[in-house]
């Protein structure tokens, strides 16, 4: 009996003797930026793939037991997680990463969201009320958000304060140098009409001057249907559209099915990294949508 | 702040890289002017929407449910051999289901609070569950106090406009009065480690059935005590294990066989296993997923009985083992699209009866009541659900159920939680 009560208080004691940070990234591309920014110092786990819908998780017990152990939590926040994050943040009864501590890192925080509704209902399909969250589609968001973010890992870590300053100063030269080859590269594309699947590229339409014409659900988070594909088919044959673009995680039926009638490509990005086999960090990941969507205009 | 800090760092940027363009520098600046603009917006955003009072309101979401169900059976004749157990019946006709209202907020930096309304068939309204629950305990300690709904099983935390099917499966609604509510205390615990390891124990009244609700008593009516071991396996697939013992005492529970009432008093001890496992291509439930649930539970009573309380008021020892499974499944084909198949059996196994009962009670009903149902329903969204299910019903002795059922679920207001 004694053994065990002992065994369990050094499991209960355990948690003050990690050695690298331990972080939970909700979605791919804040593993990616962590690891960019923090290296070796941190063990880093994602708690979806870019092939995953990041509204549509559910609490799974693998990422409850993750979250019991990290002391970061990164994420998109908001509301993009609301249907899994608050239950992953209750039952993993951590509170160091409840909203508002140290731990609790939401990148949305820190940029300028687009497409915030002026009414909330429903009716409008899955709208959030903080604006659209797909912030990583604009690679200059990154810069802000990988600032606080190096600030929030030397705040939590600061043995390891230098290490992640100086890899931050390194990232950011290096993310700066890659921003003005990206606009240069994606000069063709500026003023290009878009059909989307998913309101999901604001932020990438934004930063490069493309033009949406029409959106292939019927509101945000509403399956395609028929009679509305139609009526964006019949909408393109007046004004045509340079190609359809879907993210990785989205059935390839709706823009298949624009893109044959159309005569215009279907392209797939990888929305995150991992999304495609080339998108492997966050580079390569606007390296590959870049070169998708200039292969689209082509 | 960081976007004046991310203004200056784009500024610095062309220069420190290479020499800039006129037109670099046009388009660097242009960016600017729009990020300034956006951020004079954003200012204006940031101010509070909601006032006074209303800021700090709990989030709300309402349940609303409604069933239609055609039976060709009595539906409160109980399976054979359960007489000793609860009988939630199947509602007839149209019916306003299980509408719910549920409120939840945090109190403090300590605790949270919930609360769930249920609307009653008899147009009261019930409290499901109002409890509180700590938010900052750590460790991986999480302690409820209040009503709930006890954790053990897989089934029986989840609120009825989560399940899979119209109704709970039999071993549901004869051992636990379709779901075990409690009010009580209940201590959770999980395991810091990579694989999901959580361990639970309650205390409580023994306000649900098998309890026989402890009023005007002090001291603990029941006690229940849990295990959930869960993991992936890939990217694909994930599941959940689960181990459960639920203890209680039964004082004068009555129970009608034959237009004869007896009383039942003794110990009540029922163990389960529940597993479920869930597959989704590339974890994306999405399109197209697959669910697989079983669950079994074992209960020993053990105690007195009194046949005929009315009239002979004969008492003697009763003891009895009964135990009950079921195996479900559910496919999402497409997306919006669901059907499920559950197979449901019990075993009222053998009474061990008192030599001055034997000829009164009958100690084994050499029948085996079991139930196939199926299931499609329809999801326009995550918040509305439309479901057609018919089942094949033979619990009851001779008495074969053919049974409809069409119903609605939707949810408003605060996004619910997708749990496991």
């Amino acid at each position: 009996m004694k053994k065990i009560l002992y065994v369990f208080l050094l499991l209960l004691l355990s948690s003050n003797v990690r050695a690298a940070l331990n972080i939970f990234a909700c979605e791919p591309e804040w593993a990616a930026l962590a690891q960019e920014l923090a290296g070796d110092k941190a063990t880093i786990y994602s708690a979806t793939t870019a092939l995953q819908d990041p509204h549509k998780i559910q609490a799974r017990p693998s990422l409850i037991a993750k979250a019991r152990r990290a002391q970061l939590l990164v994420c998109t926040g908001a509301e993009l997680e609301i249907g899994w994050l608050p239950l992953i943040l209750r039952e993993s009864a951590n509170p160091d990463i409840a909203p508002g501590k140290p731990g609790n890192f939401e990148a949305a925080q820190l940029v300028t969201m687009l497409e915030v509704p002026t009414r909330l209902d429903r009716v409008d399909g899955d709208v959030h009320a903080a604006g659209n969250p797909h912030i990583q589609t604009d690679a200059r968001n990154f810069l802000p958000i990988a600032q606080a973010l190096s600030a929030r890992l030397s705040e939590l870590d600061p043995a390891n304060a230098a290490v992640y300053r100086s890899r931050l100063q390194d990232f950011t030269q290096k993310w700066q140098a890659a921003l003005l080859r990206w606009e240069k590269q994606a000069a063709p594309l500026k003023g290009q009409a878009i059909v989307v699947q998913h309101a999901g590229f604001p932020y990438l339409i934004n930063w490069l001057g493309l033009k949406q014409l029409a959106t292939l659900e019927t509101k945000p988070g509403m399956e395609p249907s028929v009679a509305h594909l139609s009526q964006v088919l019949e909408q393109l044959q007046q004004h045509p559209a340079r190609m359809v673009i879907r993210a990785a995680y989205q059935s390839d039926k709706p823009s298949a099915w624009i893109a044959e009638r159309a005569h215009i490509p279907a392209v797939t990005l990888p929305f995150s990294v991992g999304g495609t086999d080339a998108a492997k960090d966050l580079f390569s990941l606007f390296d590959d949508t870049l070169l998708r969507l200039l292969a689209g205009v082509k | 702040m960081f976007k004046y800090m991310a203004l200056c760092v784009a500024l610095l940027a062309p220069l420190s890289v290479h020499a800039a363009t006129d037109q670099e520098l046009d388009e660097i600046r242009a960016q600017i002017k729009q990020l300034q603009r956006a951020d004079a917006t954003e200012q204006q955003n940031d101010r509070p929407t909601t006032t006074g009072g209303a800021a700090f309101n709990p989030a709300i979401a309402l349940i609303l449910s409604g069933t239609y169900g055609q039976l060709r059976q009595d539906p409160a004749i109980p399976a054979t051999g359960f007489a000793m157990s609860a009988h939630p019946e199947h509602s007839q006709g149209f019916n306003l289901g299980e509408s719910e209202l549920v409120m939840t907020a945090n109190i403090d930096t300590q605790f949270r609070g919930e609360i769930t309304l249920a609307l009653e068939p008899d147009d009261s309204l019930g409290v499901e569950n109002a409890f509180v629950q700590t938010t900052a305990l750590g460790n991986g300690l999480n302690f409820k106090m209040g009503r709930y709904f006890s954790g053990l099983g897989y089934l029986n935390e989840k609120h009825a406009h989560a399940w899979d099917f119209v109704d709970q499966p039999l071993v549901y609604r004869t051992l636990w009065d379709n779901q075990l509510g409690e009010d009580g205390v209940q201590l959770k615990w999980l395991a810091e480690t990579d694989t999901f390891i959580e361990i639970g124990a309650e205390l409580g009244r023994g306000r649900g059935f098998p309890g026989s609700d402890r009023q005007r008593k002090n001291g603990v009516g029941s006690g229940v005590a849990f295990a959930h071991v869960g993991d992936d396996v890939g990217v694909s697939n994930s599941w959940r294990a689960g181990f459960s013992w639920h203890q209680t005492r039964r004082e004068n529970a009555l129970s009608t066989v034959k237009a004869v009432d007896n009383s039942f008093s003794g110990d009540s001890k029922t163990a389960g296993l529940d597993f479920v496992w869930k597959y989704a291509p590339n974890g994306n439930a999405t399109e197209t997923n697959f669910k697989l649930l079983g669950e079994y539970f074992r209960r020993r009573e053990k105690g007195h009985l009194t046949y005929d309380v009315a009239n002979t008021n004969i008492t003697d020892s009763y003891a009895v083992t009964q135990s009950g499974w079921h195996v479900q499944s559910v496919y999402q084909f497409m997306s919006r699209w669901r059907t499920g198949l559950r197979y449901d059996q019990l075993d009222s196994g053998t009474a061990q009866i008192g030599a001055s009962n034997v000829v009164n009670v009958v100690s084994n009903y050499g029948f085996t009541p079991k139930r196939t149902t199926l299931m499609l329903d329809y999801n326009p969204s995550e918040f509305s659900r439309l479901r057609v299910q018919v089942a094949q019903d033979k619990s009851r002795q001779d008495l074969v159920d053919h049974q409809l059922f069409l119903q609605y679920v939707m949810s408003l207001g605060a996004h619910g939680g997708h749990q496991f």
